[in-house]
């Protein structure tokens, strides 16, 4: 268990920027400006990786995450050996198949079947191990009925479930997968999962470049994250995981600190076009009024009175609005209104409502709207502020021209989470989730040793 | 090289699949089928044979006959040679995906172009012989053809190697390829006999390689003459340099082939 079956030392990887004036070059530029040979400047590449390094130990399951970008495939290239680091060691100790492209030698013009024996030859099977494993193969691709039809007329998930058939056939003593879990139906990821699973019981050891942080919090023995080509954390995926939400959080922030008034800030949930949405539930964007008392400002603050535009469930934050008091009035309302992306009205309430008997409004100052307890799920939400009179009339109306974000590791689906827990009676065995509940976003440097222990499932 | 030519051995059984597949799938959805590995160089065969013989019937020397059977004993070897030269510029870059998604040796893919050439050039031999035959022909001297075959095996790969890695870096090396296999054509002894030629002409045919090899295809199978010209001995250098020059060339050129294609 201690030998390492992956060894990288300080690897980088440059790639040639491909300028848009020599795409590609050609046999007369080279003999005309004679750079056939010549080195390429700086400027002209692209640093892909920058001196990772890291070690993965036989048996190990090893998650690696980052953004779009950030290197994840380039590594994976390497480790197959596929290309070759501009500097640095790596050294992989056994046999590896990579789950990089599913299907990728297939011709489409022959047969499934004669597709499989040539995968496997490429993939370094002898024709007698393709044959013992022939019938596993397409049973597990499910393709039992098609398997002698040219592989041209396969769907997509018909090709994709081939080619993972055969790639974990070759019973790898290192595999390399990169995001193509999301081949096929739900029944098919289970058995795919289930099949990694497999693999980590026996000892394999197993590299997974994913987007799905709860398969790596779920799988992984280790994590690392890389960031434009940097190891920016490793180890514990657990932390790792956390850090990396931070980071992602931190990031939405500045996004929303950038943009006070979003076009519909886009939900991520499949199927929404917020746009339709918008127009559904009525919910324009906008600002209106005469302005005696203008809004000049809206503040998100943490209970700590720091401005944030991210926030977790069970927080404390406020609304708090800078007003400018053009005219003194007797007759003003404060109101409030929270909106998810896609223009449901999660909650409205004003000082009118609530009973409080405006007397005057005399001088610029703030006024602030306290969450005590934030109790909302995941998700983009909007604000809308006004200032109007108890008939309605508005004084200064922002409709949406505000937002935060929620960020929660838990999810949960619908608008509004009470606060809650689960309560068992003896009979049910059941264990309590490993991991603490929410993120603290607060103390970005947070340690993740105060959870409890991670099993791994 | 000899690490390069371990490594076609060591996966010789991919070759043989790969080979077998590019037949198959070449072939699948055509009505002909696998006859047009005759077809191709029995139209070319037609087709010259028509321009020489009645529109341009000076053109060749008159000790040539049947005429037919001569460009036959040439077109059919040239054939290979030149399809797996021209296949293999481009088929690194067909290719693409498997050397970008799959670790294998690319100069597995040049490789099975001029083997698969060379299965089509083997489908169209019995129907060569057979006419040798029935033209009373074919003699023992035929026992030699493996000669010039190895010598124009090792000088096709060799440079299947180099254009396949050369194209991937520079696109316009695969439109420079077809005009220069045109004009390599016609320098090389096909259309005409090299005996039929004199003086400076002959000197100049006999600096390229592919001379020799189509001299002991005519000597040997056309002219039924039991004999290997020394002319010969010198192509197979030259193709031993060629292929030593383009795996050194693939070699270079490997770890960019990646990132290039």
């Amino acid at each position: 268990m201690s030998q390492p079956a992956i060894v990288a030392q300080e690897v980088s990887k440059l790639y040639r920027r491909f300028l848009h004036k020599n795409q590609f070059r050609t046999l007369k530029s080279a003999l005309v400006n004679g750079d056939l040979l010549a080195d390429l400047a700086p400027d002209q590449t692209f640093t892909a990786l920058k001196d990772v390094s890291f070690e993965v130990p036989k048996g190990c399951t090893y998650g690696v995450i980052g953004e779009n970008g950030s290197g994840k495939s380039t590594l994976l290239k390497l480790l197959a050996g596929i290309t070759k680091p501009s500097s640095g060691r790596l050294s992989v100790d056994g046999r590896i198949s990579a789950l990089i492209e599913l299907g990728a030698g297939f011709h489409p013009e022959i047969s499934g079947r004669e597709n499989v024996m040539i995968n496997g030859i490429m993939l370094g099977l002898n024709r007698r191990q393709i044959e013992e494993r022939f019938d596993d193969i397409v049973a597990f691709a499910e393709l039992e009925r098609f398997i002698d039809a040219p592989v041209k007329t396969y769907s997509s998930g018909m090709y994709m479930r081939l080619g993972f058939a055969v790639a974990i056939h070759v019973e790898p003593e290192v595999l390399l997968v990169d995001e193509v879990l999301a081949v096929g139906d739900e029944g098919f990821t289970r058995k795919c999962l289930d099949k990694i699973g497999e693999f980590r019981r026996r000892g394999r050891t197993i590299l997974i470049v994913t987007h799905s942080l709860g398969l790596v919090d779920k799988m992984c023995d280790e994590a690392l994250w890389l960031r434009h080509g940097e190891v920016i954390a490793k180890g514990d995926p657990k932390r790792v995981v956390d850090e990396y939400l931070l980071y992602v959080a931190g990031a939405e922030e500045k996004h929303l600190a950038q943009e006070p008034a979003p076009e519909g800030e886009p939900d991520l949930r499949p199927g929404r076009d917020p746009q339709e949405d918008h127009a559904l539930h009525g919910y324009r964007q906008g600002r209106w009024g005469a302005r005696e008392i203008e809004i000049a400002k809206v503040r998100l603050l943490a209970s700590d009175g720091r401005a944030r535009h991210v926030f977790v469930p069970g927080e404390s934050f406020s609304v708090a609005l800078d007003v400018i008091v053009r005219e003194s009035v007797e007759d003003f309302v404060f109101g409030i209104g929270i909106y998810t992306a896609d223009g449901i009205h999660v909650y409205g309430t004003n000082t009118h409502i609530e009973n409080y008997k405006p007397q005057i409004a005399a001088a610029d100052g703030e006024v602030r709207f306290v969450f005590e307890d934030l109790r909302l799920v995941e998700g983009t939400y909007l604000i809308d502020v006004a200032a109007h009179r108890r008939d309605g009339t508005p004084y200064d109306y922002l409709r949406g021209q505000h937002s935060f974000r929620v960020k929660s590791r838990i999810k949960d689906v619908g608008v509004y989470r009470p606060a809650h827990h689960w309560a068992f009676s003896e009979g049910f065995e059941i264990q309590a989730p490993p991991f603490r509940a929410e993120l603290d976003l607060s103390d970005a440097g947070s340690d993740a040793n105060d959870s409890d222990t991670h099993e791994p499932v | 090289m000899i690490q390069q030519i371990q490594t076609l051995y060591r996966y010789r059984l991919l070759i043989h699949s790969l080979v077998s597949r590019e037949l198959k799938a070449r072939y699948r959805g055509n009505i002909l089928g696998f006859m047009w590995s005759f077809i191709n160089p029995l139209m070319l065969l037609l087709t010259y044979g028509l321009v020489f013989t009645y529109m341009l019937p000076g053109f060749r020397g008159p000790t040539i006959e049947p005429y037919f059977l001569f460009l036959f004993c040439g077109l059919l070897p040239w054939t290979w040679f030149s399809s797996s030269i021209l296949e293999s510029s481009t088929v690194l870059i067909a290719g693409g995906n498997l050397i970008k998604k799959v670790l294998f040796p690319a100069e597995i893919l040049p490789t099975v172009t001029v083997l698969a050439n060379f299965v089509h050039f083997m489908l169209g031999m019995p129907i060569l012989l057979a006419f040798l035959v029935w033209e009373g022909r074919l003699g023992l001297s035929a026992l030699l053809l493996p000669i010039p075959l190895l010598v124009q095996m090792v000088m096709t790969l060799g440079l299947a190697l180099f254009f396949s890695a050369l194209t991937v870096h520079f696109r316009d090396v695969k439109d420079l390829l077809s005009h220069l296999l045109n004009l390599w054509f016609f320098s090389t002894p096909v259309l005409y006999s090299y005996a039929g030629m004199e003086g400076p002409m002959r000197t100049a045919l006999r600096l390229n390689p592919m001379t020799h090899v189509l001299n002991a295809y005519h000597d040997l199978l056309f002219g039924n003459i039991l004999r290997i010209r020394s002319g010969l001995a010198g192509s197979a250098i030259a193709a031993l340099i060629l292929l030593a020059l383009g795996a050194f060339l693939f070699d270079r050129l490997r770890d960019t082939l990646a990132e290039e294609v």
